[in-house]
Parts: structure tokens; C-alpha cells; sequence
């Protein structure tokens, strides 16, 4: 046990001492929570709209007025026909066109519901989801705020269309993604680097020729990485929670607990990638190409899977930031348990036991 | 009966295509300093990896400390002290923090063994806050072989450990060794520095693969067996030229400023020699008889393996 412990020291002192390893290890991910949060999903603000009513009557109106005013959207034009919407689309200017139903107040009080079509330009698919969504958030809060408070239970339902690409999906995409990829990255890549330095510099030689076994020396390179991994998952989520607002409807340490197993899983892969590289280079290049390059394109995180052709598809089933990701949203955003991403869970377990089994198999006691 | 720590019968190695180890025995007792003595790609480093377990033999039987190399190489590992000839301490540790985690990953500490590392220890303590990337060629190599030593081993391997040394700190190392010797450590060491040589008890010469010789340095020289001359001019480089020319001269070899050389028939008339060199436009001749060193008697074997392979 003592020897495990002076290994794992050791190991932090590697990581301490060397500042590009901090940087990579600290500086990055909150970097690229930052850039990918600002630019992924950037807080909308004088979006040009358009607005066809339909009805013209006081409630468009004053609905209208609680849009323009929101101070996120300028009134760019009032549209008089169907013809006109996809025109005004076309001009580029209009992000979202909204659509009031003809007999709209009267509709309300007859039925007690009336409809409103919003229709956002999807071809900036972020942009269109965001822009929809607000829209959305400011009805409602009319239908709440003054419709209710006046005892009308009255009901107005947004309808959103989404024009060019409607199959959008993923407004919160960007964390769960991003901390896939910052734990993949910096997990696997560090670890393999760290066990293929051993080798390069010719340590590797002293530690075989050793009384250590195999396994405390891939623990006690893991264990550091393990520490680190866990506490910028930590950062990740505190950032995208209090500096983006991403919800946490599940529960926290339900949460942790998967970060914690994808870690795992991640750490495993980089033992399993060193096992097969000499070099620092090497292993960098096969964490770079295997690992980030897929998970960045392959795990749902920018190109939704669904749009993939169909190889691409079974390529992103054996991707694990997919099932991360997917367990992710549902806890964060949907607020599921166990019940619901148990299956995701148990693939990334056995995707942690296999990369582990084989890199510990494949580890050689012998430089041959 | 003597107690042989490292038993080497019939060993070879191939490597894809090269083989770098052609069938090699020898044995070290006990307490015995060895030394393997020969150039840069004879195949020292690949006998040591073999001894030390980290490759496996492609043919022969290896034993160190009565273990073999492939079955129980766990056994082996624990007892011996191994320095690669690259230096392969962690640079990114100071030079305490790196005993200390060499102490520990063989479950011992500093205090535990510092008996045998005091002499050692102390020309570097100074410096032991200091990072070991930091250090001086003849630091880095006392530092390796403290780490090497912390656990107290019953044979140290050493893979040319003062290759790139300055001759100071050579000359302390080896001292070093000596002293580790008197302790009753058995060592196995590796230089391709002929001088060294006469320190270690026996030595082998090894040249291709193959050892042309095992034997103490003093034996190793007397079976010289032939006389020798040092020659020297003003024009070196036409000298080896002019010497290699004449027939009476059976090999000439450039050894520093000297030329080495020995005749057909052991007998010299250096007046005539050097009348003939003189005709040869050399000036500032010189001429003596001198005993033969290790380097020369590596320099004949050498020869005389290439005139048997031709």
C-alpha cells in the first residue's frame, strides 16, 4: 500500500510541475465551457421579426406589443399574406415570422383557446430554437400574467414550425456535450500521454524492473486523473449552471455518479491507447484522431444522429460520449432516474470493463 | 565451489532481422565486479535487458541469482539494481523526491538502506531540492545509481553507466563501484571505455554479438603475447599510410597520438625505421616499446576474428 501511495504522489508532482499539463487539464476546459456556451447558445437580442396578424384585434395587439417590448426582438415588418412570409424569409433579414389566427379574441372567448403559429428560420438551427423558445416564454407568461390573473382561463397555443430543418433538436446540447468531450479529452488523452512519457523517457525500464505490478501502476496513474477529471466535471457544471442557466432537474449526486463512470470509462481507453503507443506523440495522435475528432462529430454533440447516413449512425452507437450525452440531458434537462437511462448506463459500464480488461491484458511486463 | 549469481549458457537474441547476441556464455560469482567490455552495438545492451527481465531471450539459458529469466522473473526483479544506459530517473522530480519514490516502490526508505548509499549520497545531497532534469552528466548517473542501490540489492546491473560522463566524474564512479564491490554487492557492468577495464575483476570482450574473450584484465593482456611499439610524426595521417605499406609491419592502429603497431617478427631496428620514415619526409619520429593495454589486445582479437571470417 505504501508503494502505491508514493506512486500516486509521484504522479501529482508530474501534474503540478508541469504547467502545460495544468493548462490543458484546467485552463482548457473552462475555456471551451465558455467559448462553446457563448457561441453555441448566445443570449438572443434584437432579433428582426415579423409579425402577420391575422385577426387585429386587442389581444394580437397587446401580444404583439409584449413581444416588441421584450427587448430581444425588433418589429421588423407586419406581413398581410402567406405569399409574403416565405418572401420575407428569403430577404434574410426575418428570423421568425408570427402568425395569429383570423378571429383571435373572439376565438379565445368562444373556445377559450386560440392558436399562434411561430415560424422560425431553422437554417441556424440554434439561433431558430432559442428565438422560438423566448417567444414561447413571453405568450405564456401573457396567458399567466394576464390573462389568468383576470380569472380568464383562457388557453393560447403556440405552434412552432420550423422552417429549412425541423427536425432541430438540442438547445442544451453544448454542456453535455462539452463535458464529454473535456472528460474524454482530458481523461484519456492525459493518461495515455502520461504512461507513453514513462516509456519514452526510459522510466518505464526502472518501474518494470521493479517489485510493482502491473495493475498498481495503471491504478496509480489513473487515480490522479480520476481526482482532476472529477473536479472539472464539478466546474463544468457549476459554470454552465450559474453562468448559462443549463437546469439540473435531476439529482445531483445521481449526476456525479455518472460523470464519475465516465471518467472511468474514459481513463480506461487512455490505458488502453497508451498500451499501444511508444511515444507521447503517438498516443497524442491516437487520442486526438480516435477519440476528439469522433466525439466532437459523431456523439450527437454538434450534427444531430439523426441526420447521419445510416454508417455513420452505427459508428455513433459505438462512440460512448453518445450514451454520456444521452444520459446527461435526460437527467439535467428531463430530470430522469435510473429508471430511464439505465440501459445507457450499463453500455458505458461495459464499455469501462472492456477497455479495462484489455489494456491490463495487453500491458506488458516486458518492453517486447 | 564458487556461487555463481548471473549464468549465461548459449545465449542469443534476434531482433526481426539482425541477430545482436550469436551465442553467449559467461558466469559471475559472487561478489565479482564484470565488466563487458566492447563498442557501441556489441550487444551489451541487449544481454543486460535479458538479465534484467525486461526482454526475452530467442534462444539459451539465463540465470541470475539461480532464478530464470523467463519463469521467475518476478523474483529477479525484486533483487536486483538495475541502471539503463539511458538515464531514466524522473526529470520533473527533485533529486530527494526521486530516491524517496524508488525507496518506496520497493517498499524501503532512505534511512532503511543509507548506509550503502552515504558515499554516494553525500556528493549529491547538496543538490537534493534540485530538480534531476537539472543536473550536471556526472550527478544525473551518481543520483541513478543511488536509486538503483536504495533497495539494498544482491547484484547491480549497470548499462554503460558513465558513457557521456567527463573523466572526473568517471574516475569517482568507478571508485564508487569499488567500494560498493568491498561490500560484497556483486556487479555487472557494461563500458565501452577500455580503461576502465582494469578495474573490474574479470572482463569480457565483446564484439558483434559474440565474446572473443573472458578473462582478469591482467591475463587478458598478457596473452598479448606480442611486442609493441608506439610510433609517432609530425604527418599522422600519412604515417598509418607509409607503415601500412611496409611488409614487415603486421598492423598499425591510430591510439590517440600514437600509432600502435607490431611487427611480423617482434624484432624492431627502430634506426631503421625511422631512416625509412625519414625518406618518407616524416619529421619529429618517435619510437618506443611499450606493454600492451586492453584496447590493443581488443584491437588484435578484433583483427583476427575478421581474418577468420574472411
Amino acid at each position: 500500500m505504501n508503494r502505491f501511495i508514493g506512486f500516486v504522489k509521484k504522479e501529482f508532482h508530474h501534474i503540478f510541475r508541469d504547467y502545460r499539463t495544468m493548462l490543458i487539464l484546467f485552463g482548457m476546459p473552462i475555456a471551451q465551457i465558455l467559448i462553446f456556451g457563448y457561441v453555441v447558445s448566445n443570449e438572443i437580442t434584437d432579433v428582426n421579426i415579423a409579425i402577420f396578424d391575422k385577426s387585429k384585434d386587442n389581444i394580437t395587439q397587446e401580444i404583439t406589443n409584449k413581444i416588441t417590448s421584450s427587448g430581444f426582438f425588433i418589429l421588423h415588418d407586419n406581413l398581410n399574406s402567406d405569399q409574403e412570409i416565405e418572401k420575407a424569409f428569403k430577404r434574410g433579414i426575418v428570423r421568425e415570422v408570427i402568425v395569429f389566427e383570423p378571429n383571435f379574441a373572439e376565438k379565445l372567448k368562444r373556445d377559450g383557446k386560440a392558436g399562434i403559429q411561430i415560424i422560425a428560420d431553422a437554417s441556424d438551427a440554434n439561433t431558430a430554437n432559442i428565438v422560438s423558445n423566448y417567444t414561447k416564454a413571453i405568450i405564456n407568461s401573457y396567458v399567466k400574467n394576464e390573462l389568468f390573473a383576470q380569472g380568464l382561463p383562457y388557453e393560447i397555443i403556440p405552434e412552432v414550425r420550423m422552417l429549412y430543418n425541423d427536425e432541430l433538436k438540442g438547445v442544451y446540447m453544448f454542456v453535455p456535450g462539452t463535458m464529454a468531450l473535456i472528460l474524454m479529452l482530458v481523461s484519456a488523452m492525459m493518461t495515455s500521454i502520461s504512461i507513453a512519457r514513462e516509456k519514452e523517457l526510459g522510466t518505464m525500464e526502472v518501474l518494470l524492473v521493479s517489485p510493482l505490478k502491473p495493475l498498481p501502476i495503471v491504478i496509480g496513474k489513473v487515480i490522479p486523473y480520476m481526482v482532476l477529471s472529477f473536479i472539472n466535471a464539478v466546474v463544468i457544471i457549476a459554470l454552465s449552471y450559474f453562468v448559462f442557466g443549463m437546469p439540473i432537474q435531476g439529482n445531483l449526486i445521481f449526476l456525479l455518479a455518472e460523470t464519475l463512470l465516465f471518467i472511468f470509462m474514459a481513463l480506461s481507453l487512455g490505458i488502453l491507447i497508451s498500451t499501444a503507443s511508444n511515444s507521447q506523440m503517438v498516443a497524442m495522435f491516437i487520442s486526438m484522431f480516435a477519440l476528439m475528432l469522433p466525439t466532437m462529430l459523431l456523439s450527437g454533440f454538434i450534427f444531430p444522429i439523426e441526420n447521419m447516413p445510416k454508417i455513420l449512425q452505427w459508428l455513433s452507437s459505438i462512440m460512448p460520449a453518445k450514451y454520456f450525452i444521452i444520459i446527461i440531458k435526460n437527467i439535467m434537462i428531463k430530470g430522469s432516474g435510473i429508471g430511464i437511462v439505465w440501459k445507457e448506463t450499463l453500455i458505458l459500464v461495459g464499455m469501462t470493463v472492456f477497455f479495462l480488461g484489455l489494456s491490463i491484458k495487453k500491458f506488458k511486463v516486458r518492453l517486447e | 565451489m564458487k556461487e555463481f549469481i548471473i549464468e549465461v549458457e548459449n545465449l542469443k537474441k534476434s531482433y526481426e532481422k539482425v541477430e545482436a547476441v550469436k551465442g553467449v556464455n559467461f558466469s559471475v560469482s559472487k561478489g565479482e565486479l564484470f565488466g563487458l567490455i566492447g563498442p557501441d552495438g556489441a550487444g551489451k545492451t541487449s544481454i543486460f535487458r535479458i538479465l534484467t527481465t525486461l526482454i526475452f531471450p530467442t534462444e539459451g539459458q539465463v540465470k541470475v541469482l539461480n532464478f530464470d529469466v523467463i519463469k521467475n522473473y518476478k523474483e529477479i526483479r525484486s533483487n536486483i539494481g538495475y541502471m539503463p544506459q539511458r538515464f531514466s530517473l524522473y526529470q520533473d522530480l527533485s533529486v530527494e523526491e526521486n530516491l524517496t519514490f524508488f525507496a518506496r516502490i520497493f517498499g524501503t526508505t532512505i534511512e532503511e538502506n543509507y548506509n550503502l548509499i552515504k558515499d554516494i549520497y553525500v556528493q549529491i545531497e547538496p543538490f537534493k531540492d534540485r530538480l534531476a532534469g537539472k543536473l550536471s552528466g556526472g550527478m544525473k548517473q551518481k543520483l541513478a545509481l543511488c536509486c538503483a542501490l536504495i533497495h539494498s540489492p544482491d547484484v547491480l546491473i549497470l548499462d554503460e553507466p558513465t558513457t557521456g560522463v567527463d573523466a572526473v566524474s568517471r574516475k569517482e564512479f568507478w571508485e564508487m563501484l569499488i567500494r560498493l564491490k568491498e561490500k560484497g554487492i556483486t556487479i555487472l557492468v557494461s563500458t565501452p571505455y577500455m580503461d576502465e577495464a582494469n578495474l573490474c575483476d574479470r572482463v569480457a570482450l565483446i564484439q558483434n554479438g559474440e565474446i572473443m574473450s573472458i578473462d582478469t584484465p591482467e591475463k587478458v593482456i598478457q596473452s598479448f603475447g606480442r611486442k609493441l611499439w608506439a610510433v609517432k610524426s609530425d604527418r599522422i595521417y600519412q604515417l598509418i599510410k607509409d607503415l601500412k605499406s611496409m611488409d614487415f609491419i603486421d598492423s598499425v592502429f591510430p591510439f590517440g597520438e600514437y600509432l600502435h603497431i607490431t611487427l611480423q617478427s617482434d624484432k624492431l631496428d627502430q634506426d631503421q625505421l625511422i631512416s625509412m620514415l625519414t625518406d618518407k619526409n616524416h619529421c619529429q619520429i618517435q619510437i618506443q616499446e611499450i606493454e600492451a593495454n586492453i584496447e590493443d589486445c581488443f584491437m588484435q582479437l578484433m583483427n583476427n576474428e575478421k581474418l577468420t571470417v574472411t
